[in-house]
C-alpha cells in the first residue's frame, strides 16, 4: 500500500484518497507544437524502474494536485512536494543520491 | 416558497452508536486567501469565530467554521441564513478574487453519537481515526465506501459527517450497517 503525505493538508493519505497522473515536470506542448513534440509530449514517458517523480492528487480529500518522488520497484517514497515548481527541490534530490548511490541524477 | 427537507427526512438509526439525520444546516462553500485580513473579517462577521488552522474546526453559538484546504473554508450557520452570509460576504469581498456559495441544499449532514464512534467510521475510510490521528476539533476529508465525505469529532462521543446530497440515504444504510450492534472491535474506545 502506498501511502502520500499530501503537503497541501499535511494528511498521509493512503494511494485510495488519492489519484494518480503519472509524470511530472513536462513542459506543456500546445497548439503550435511541432508534431515530434507534440507526440513526445502525450506518449513519450520516462518510465524508468526506479527514482520516479509523479504527479498526484489528493483528489477525496483537499483537492490540491502536488508532487511525489519514490522507488517505482520497491515503493519507497522519497518525499513529498508542492505543486508550483518546474523541477524537484534541490534538498530532495540530494536525499535521492544518498539512498540512490547508482541514480543518474534528475533528468529534464 | 417550497418547505425545505432534508435527504434523509429525519432518519434515525439505534445500534452500537446513533447515526441520525442531523437536520437543515446552512452551509456556504468559501474560497479565497485564507490569509487575508478582510477575508477573516467576514468569517468573524459570519459566525464570530477566528480563522481555523489547517485541518481544524472551530464551533460557537453562532456558527462553526472549518478548513477544507489551504483556499478553502466551509461556513456553518443556520439553514435561514445561508442566503443573508453569502449576500454579506458578496458586498465585503467585491472585487476581490474570492468565491461563496450556498451548498446547504447540496449536502448532508449525519451525527453519530456513542463510544464507538470513531470505530464506525474506521470501517470504510482509509483514515487514521485515532484520537492522535483524528484529534478532537480536526475535521477530515476522505472518502467511506466509494463516497467523498467530511467529518469530525466534537466530542469524545459525537462525530458529525458530511456527504453529498445525492448519496445521503446510501451513506446511512452504510453508517446503519456498520453501526450494528455488536459489530465493533471496541479498540478505538475514547478514554
Ligand atoms: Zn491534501
Amino acid at each position: 500500500m502506498l501511502i502520500l503525505t499530501c503537503p497541501y493538508c499535511g494528511i498521509n493519505a493512503d494511494e485510495t484518497d488519492l489519484h494518480g497522473d503519472g509524470e511530472a515536470h513536462i513542459p506543456r506542448q500546445g497548439a503550435g507544437a511541432a508534431e515530434d513534440d507534440f507526440e513526445a509530449y502525450l506518449f513519450h514517458k520516462k518510465n524508468p524502474r526506479g527514482v520516479h517523480f509523479e504527479r498526484w492528487r489528493h483528489v477525496f480529500g483537499c483537492g490540491k494536485w502536488f508532487h511525489a518522488a519514490r522507488d517505482t520497484m520497491t515503493l519507497e517514497v522519497f518525499g513529498t512536494y508542492k505543486a508550483q515548481t518546474f523541477e524537484p527541490p534541490k534538498a530532495l534530490i540530494n536525499k535521492i543520491k544518498k539512498k540512490r548511490l547508482d541514480w543518474e541524477g534528475y533528468m529534464k | 416558497m417550497s418547505e425545505a427537507v432534508t435527504a434523509l427526512r429525519g432518519a434515525n438509526f439505534d445500534g452500537a452508536v446513533t447515526v441520525s439525520d442531523a437536520g437543515l444546516r446552512g452551509m456556504i462553500t468559501l474560497r479565497g486567501d485564507l490569509g487575508d485580513e478582510k477575508l477573516a473579517a467576514v468569517v468573524k462577521a459570519a459566525v464570530r469565530l477566528g480563522m481555523p488552522k489547517p485541518r481544524g474546526v472551530k464551533e460557537g453559538a453562532k456558527g462553526a467554521v472549518a478548513w477544507m484546504s489551504p483556499d478553502e473554508l466551509l461556513l456553518m450557520v443556520d439553514y435561514d441564513k445561508a442566503d443573508a452570509v453569502v449576500s454579506g460576504i458578496d458586498k465585503a469581498l467585491k472585487g476581490d478574487h474570492f468565491l461563496a456559495v450556498n451548498v446547504s441544499d447540496a449536502r448532508v449532514v449525519l451525527r453519530l453519537e456513542g463510544q464507538g464512534v470513531r470505530e464506525v467510521i474506521a470501517k470504510g475510510a482509509p483514515a487514521d481515526l485515532s484520537p492522535e490521528g483524528l484529534p478532537i476539533g480536526e475535521i477530515r476529508r476522505t472518502r467511506l465506501g466509494q463516497v467523498a465525505v467530511a467529518f469530525w469529532l466534537s466530542d469524545a462521543e459525537i462525530l458529525h459527517l458530511i456527504c453529498f446530497r445525492s448519496v445521503g440515504a446510501h451513506v446511512f444504510n452504510w453508517l446503519s450497517n456498520a453501526a450494528q450492534a455488536g459489530s465493533l472491535p471496541g479498540f478505538l474506545r475514547p478514554d
